[in-house]
């Protein structure tokens, strides 16, 4: 069995006194969707943005494909950079560049950062914007656009560079519930074409038919992990059961 | 009492626009322009975590802020001769004045490249860009239109400051008329003639900063 695309071990990070990541391992198979669920403040989306070097833990490594980064080693802008290279993310606000148009802002990875030919790029950016259902708003600006649509958006950007990985910091929670969906099913069907993904999530549905393996987090550890048939339907940990008991049970 | 000598006014109105557009525009607009380049070096600089690259920077801006414009002019003309160092009256006064304007400009660009959402960086760096790429192709095109309005404030002040070297003998718009008003001691008439220019100027660009803003502002959710 070849290693897998992703593997992350070890990690270590604190927020001043607050240690928010106390050893955690995370790994993910070539075509494989990783959801990352728990609690606020468990660490899951300070694992995701360790994944590309927007947070740096003190200690651990992190590897996605042959580029590796030793945390621990206080690595340079360059090295950093190398390993973000391999993945594209999705934030939970967007993130879009508010000054550039919708097709502007899917090539901006590929003409900007990896100087590759502006008609070629927009050629592709058209066939993802296609792909997210959006080929129509190509010369849009990102405030014309409903919030589902601008994360559609920003799915088509964070795929346009060709990532070996694809991280998705909490894309629905910004939204509307209504546009929940839209987004999902977009993320459903790149799950589908062999993308792998790496999801920080409250949407249990989603990660119960979408996920490959489920990582629950709680308090900077890896509490339980497994496929979301055994960790979000027959929990073995007591926090697991009762992190999902509250969700079905808000009241 | 007759203050005002229409006639004089009449006659006064060609040379005045003269000294204008001959002297106080193409001042204001080199040294603005000028100005804007420091501004952005200055503003990076004390961005930088690095203290030997920021100190300096801040080193500038306090010293320029913390002395008259006046001071600083006369230090360029008439002090540096003593230093070996004799400049005519034109480089002299686009030298300070541009000195000047760089540095209240840097605190504008500073706090507009502060003022763009740290998420913006974020999705630049997650997309491949470096810092300078990101800078230029995000940071700053969104900062640019954070910074209009201080901006403008700054490049409206440079219009009246440019009356400042007329005591180093360039000839622009208060010059012309204490050069025209002198003989005659008509200075009531031509001073007045030259604020009524001043003022039409700065109207002129208040205009055109409501336009420039609307204009930067429709992309951007309300």
């Amino acid at each position: 069995m070849s290693a897998p695309l992703l593997e992350a071990r070890g990690l270590v990070k604190s927020f001043g006194d607050n240690r928010v990541l106390r050893g955690i391992d995370v790994t993910v198979p070539a075509g494989s969707v990783t959801c990352l669920i728990g609690p606020s403040g468990s660490g899951k989306t300070t694992v995701l943005r360790s994944l590309n070097g927007l947070e740096m833990p003190e200690a651990g490594t992190v590897r996605i494909g042959d580029v590796q980064l030793d945390c621990g080693s206080r690595p340079d802008a360059r090295a950093v950079a190398r390993l973000r290279g391999q993945s594209g993310m999705v934030f939970q606000a967007h993130n879009l560049f508010p000054h550039l148009t919708v097709l502007d802002n899917v090539t901006s990875g590929p003409v900007f950062a990896q100087g590759r030919s502006k008609a070629e790029a927009r050629e592709e950016a058209r066939a993802l914007l296609e792909r997210v259902g959006l080929a129509d708003k190509a010369d849009s600006y990102p405030v014309q656009l409903s919030g589902g649509q601008q994360q559609r958006v920003g799915i088509a950007r964070a795929l346009a560079t060709k990532p070996k990985v694809v991280l998705f910091d909490e894309p629905t929670s910004a939204l509307d519930p209504e546009l929940v969906g839209e987004v999902l099913r977009v993320m459903q069907s790149l799950a589908a074409e062999g993308w792998t993904m790496v999801v920080v999530t409250h949407e249990m549905r989603f990660a119960r038919q979408v996920a490959d393996q489920v990582l629950f987090l709680d308090g900077g550890v890896v509490v339980e992990q497994g496929p979301p048939s055994e960790v979000l339907v027959e929990p073995r940990e007591a926090r697991t059961r009762q992190f999902l008991q509250r969700l079905l049970d808000p009241l | 009492m007759n203050a005002i000598d229409w006639d004089l006014v009449r006659s006064s109105l060609g040379p005045l626009f003269g000294g204008l557009v001959t002297g106080t525009l193409p001042l204001t607009a080199a040294t603005f322009a000028l100005g804007l380049v420091i501004a952005v070096v200055v503003a990076l600089m004390r961005l930088s975590g690095n203290w030997l690259v920021s100190a300096p920077a801040r080193a500038y801006v306090s010293v320029i802020r913390g002395t008259p414009l006046l001071l600083q002019l006369f230090i360029v003309f008439f002090g540096l001769p003593s230093l070996g160092i004799t400049l005519d009256p034109w480089p002299s006064a686009i030298i300070a004045l541009s000195l000047n304007v760089g540095a209240y400009a840097s605190e504008a660009v500073r706090g507009a490249i502060l003022a763009v959402p740290r998420g913006q960086w974020e999705a630049a760096m997650t997309v491949g860009m470096g810092r300078v790429t990101t800078l230029r192709r995000v940071v700053l095109p969104q900062a640019a239109r954070i910074a209009v309005p201080s901006l403008s404030n700054t490049l409206i002040s440079l219009v009246k400051d440019t009356s400042l070297v007329s005591v180093i003998l360039v000839t622009e718009l208060l010059r012309k008329a204490q050069e025209i008003a002198a003989p005659s001691f008509a200075f009531f008439t031509l001073y007045g003639v030259a604020a009524v220019y001043y003022w039409v100027v700065c109207l002129v660009l208040s205009f055109g900063q409501t336009r420039l803003e609307t204009k930067l502002s429709r992309h951007v959710a309300v």
